[in-house]
């Protein structure tokens, strides 16, 4: 599986309070998506656009355990995630949503609205702007298989049918 | 094969013999614990579309504290939701609005020693000051274990932090949490497990394990074990419960451990974390003396008896400062009656304290007690992250009960010792 987008740079310890506000929880998701990320950017809401990856430094989705902070960059039509690390929880979270959560410590060559390509299979990153590739870790055989399902609810829809 | 604490669980859950660092495994789940936030209104559409009910009721406990009380109709809906479900699954292990759940569920006696459990909130690692393995999910994957019982795991290292020799007075458990996380930093546990040793620990009572413990998830930790001992044991009987072979839950001699770290606790000062991160923190010493708008003792890290009483010991015959509010949210109903009987809530309230019903309150900004633009609050939370307690301009700092009791006092960001009258 193959994804190409434009790129939305963040830097290190994009917590998941950030991401989906704690005052908003209550809200419907299209209003808590439209606060995602405000105090980092408060262009992004509004300016992300279907297919887009957001490529981001370490611990990214750190802190709270609520996947809305993966529902929202679903909902704004985010493609992938790929970061030096992930806050655990956030990381099972992403898959369970179908959100490709890629590991990848070699993305200093990618810049803000660079255009990308993410093979998801061979793991391979190439910077279509610049020629440029990079790897990333491999995403483990179990998760993939969410990812494929299009996350865990339709798993377990397979499975209990089965 | 020498075992960690953390693998020998995982491996019982897992019905293997051992496991190994990096395996990926599927457990069976002791007991899943779930709140209004995370929990009915987020499980229930999910499992009305797999078609199926809770696995096993009686190893669910659902606990109402994110929303309660509600403080409008969207919030009241939530609990409404919330009951209804419990009714509905027939969970007889509901507590409706009686506390925070990561308190709540060991002073009822659902946890203790070799459980492997899991919890719909990211503080579920305070179940390792019991001897669990207990770490926080997501909704969804809540609702997977709901529906069958069990989830996967990839096997965590272990990561050994020792602490030795005693702190003094005016320093505490809070400290030592605010002290790793500077030191290691907020992802310094690597979703790994973190198993808490030596003789200072030894030495905490229960409820100061859980503020390490709780912590474990703001240094990045999958889970943070305290190994359990007599103390763990006469707790988990005291709630009621059983805490079975409780010595067989020790790492065995020669356990591989990805890293180990030592600290020393009679070399610990008073810790304050500056906004916006836990990792930010530093000795009271040496953070300038910032003016605070509100004082908040609170949270499943902040708020159990013996933090009321830390409080209680700084203010006892002092006021708050003149224009400054010390809001005060018990983490539990029997904390808070407790508190009552000892003394400790007449002290607060004769030094001026104001009060919030029990629950998450103010901590995570999703009801009472927020903060307004530009304000600064310290408080004996565990998260300071721009924008968790209110408006995105808003500013929080992190201490111990101590030191937050102390500073409402002087209205400034005090060395807790200059008021308890001991030396600095």
């Amino acid at each position: 599986m193959k994804l190409t987008g434009r790129v939305w740079r963040f830097g290190d310890d994009v917590n998941t309070d950030l991401i989906a506000p704690g005052i908003y929880m209550k809200s419907p998701l299209e209003e808590l998506a439209a606060h995602c990320l405000e105090t980092v950017d408060a262009s992004f809401a509004a300016s992300v656009k279907a297919d887009d990856i957001i490529v981001a430094g370490k611990n990214f989705g750190m802190g709270s355990s609520r996947e809305q902070a993966v529902q929202v960059l679903k909902h704004l039509g985010v493609a992938a995630v790929i970061a030096t690390s992930f806050g655990g929880i956030f990381y099972r979270n992403a898959f369970n949503w179908g959100l490709p959560a890629i590991v990848s410590a070699e993305t200093d060559g990618i810049a803000m609205n660079n255009r990308i390509e993410v093979d998801l299979a061979g793991g391979t990153i190439t910077n279509l702007d610049s020629g440029q590739s990079v790897q990333s870790d491999a995403i483990p055989e179990h998760l993939m298989g969410l990812i494929d399902a299009g996350g865990l609810v339709p798993y377990l829809e397979k499975m209990l049918n089965n | 094969m020498q075992q960690t604490i953390a693998q020998k669980i995982i491996a019982k859950a897992a019905g293997a013999d051992s496991v190994s660092a990096g395996e990926i495994v599927t457990c069976a789940v002791d007991l899943a614990m779930i709140h209004d936030s995370g929990g009915p209104r987020r499980v229930k559409p999910i499992l009305e579309r797999l078609g199926v009910g809770v696995w096993d009721a009686s190893k669910i406990v659902l606990i109402s504290d994110h929303y309660a009380p509600c403080t409008d109709a969207e919030s009241a809906a939530i609990l409404k939701l919330t009951r209804e479900w419990a009714a509905e699954q027939n969970i007889l292990n509901f507590y409706d609005q009686q506390g925070i759940c990561h308190v709540v569920m060991p002073e009822r006696g659902h946890l203790g020693p070799g459980m492997f459990a899991v919890g719909g909130d990211s503080h579920s690692p305070t179940g390792g000051a019991f001897g669990a393995f207990m770490f926080g999910i997501g909704a969804t994957d809540m609702a997977g274990v709901l529906a069958t019982g069990e989830t996967w795991i990839r096997v965590p290292g272990t990561i050994r932090i020792t602490w030795s020799g005693s702190f003094g007075p005016g320093v505490a458990a809070k400290d030592m949490a605010l002290k790793m996380c500077a030191t290691l930093g907020m992802d310094g546990g690597d979703y790994q497990a973190i198993e808490y040793g030596g003789d200072t620990i030894a030495g905490l009572p229960m409820m100061e394990r859980m503020t390490l413990a709780n912590m474990a998830a703001e240094l990045g930790a999958q889970t943070g074990i305290v190994e359990p001992d007599e103390t763990t044991a006469s707790y988990v009987r005291a709630a009621g419960a059983d805490p079975g072979d409780w010595q067989a839950w020790r790492s065995d001699a020669g356990a591989d451990y990805l890293a180990s770290h030592e600290f020393n606790a009679a070399a610990l000062e008073p810790q304050v974390a500056t906004p916006h991160s836990p990792a930010n923190a530093r000795d009271v010493g040496d953070v300038d003396r910032d003016d605070i708008d509100q004082f908040y003792i609170g949270a499943c890290t902040g708020a159990k008896l013996n933090d009321l009483e830390m409080a209680a010991s700084v203010l006892k015959g002092n006021q708050v400062a003149p224009g400054k509010r010390f809001t005060v949210a018990p983490a539990s109903s029997r904390i808070l009656a407790e508190a009552t009987r000892n003394g400790t809530m007449q002290i607060l309230m004769d030094a001026g304290a104001n009060f919030l019903p029990t629950g998450c309150g103010a901590c995570a900004g999703y009801g009472v007690g927020t903060l307004a633009e530009d304000e600064v609050c310290l408080a004996s939370t565990a998260r300071n992250f721009q924008g968790r307690m209110g408006a995105n301009t808003s500013r929080v700092y992190l201490a111990s009960p101590y030191t937050v009791a102390a500073s409402a006092v002087t209205g400034v960001i005090t060395d807790p010792r200059e008021l308890l009258g001991t030396a600095v």
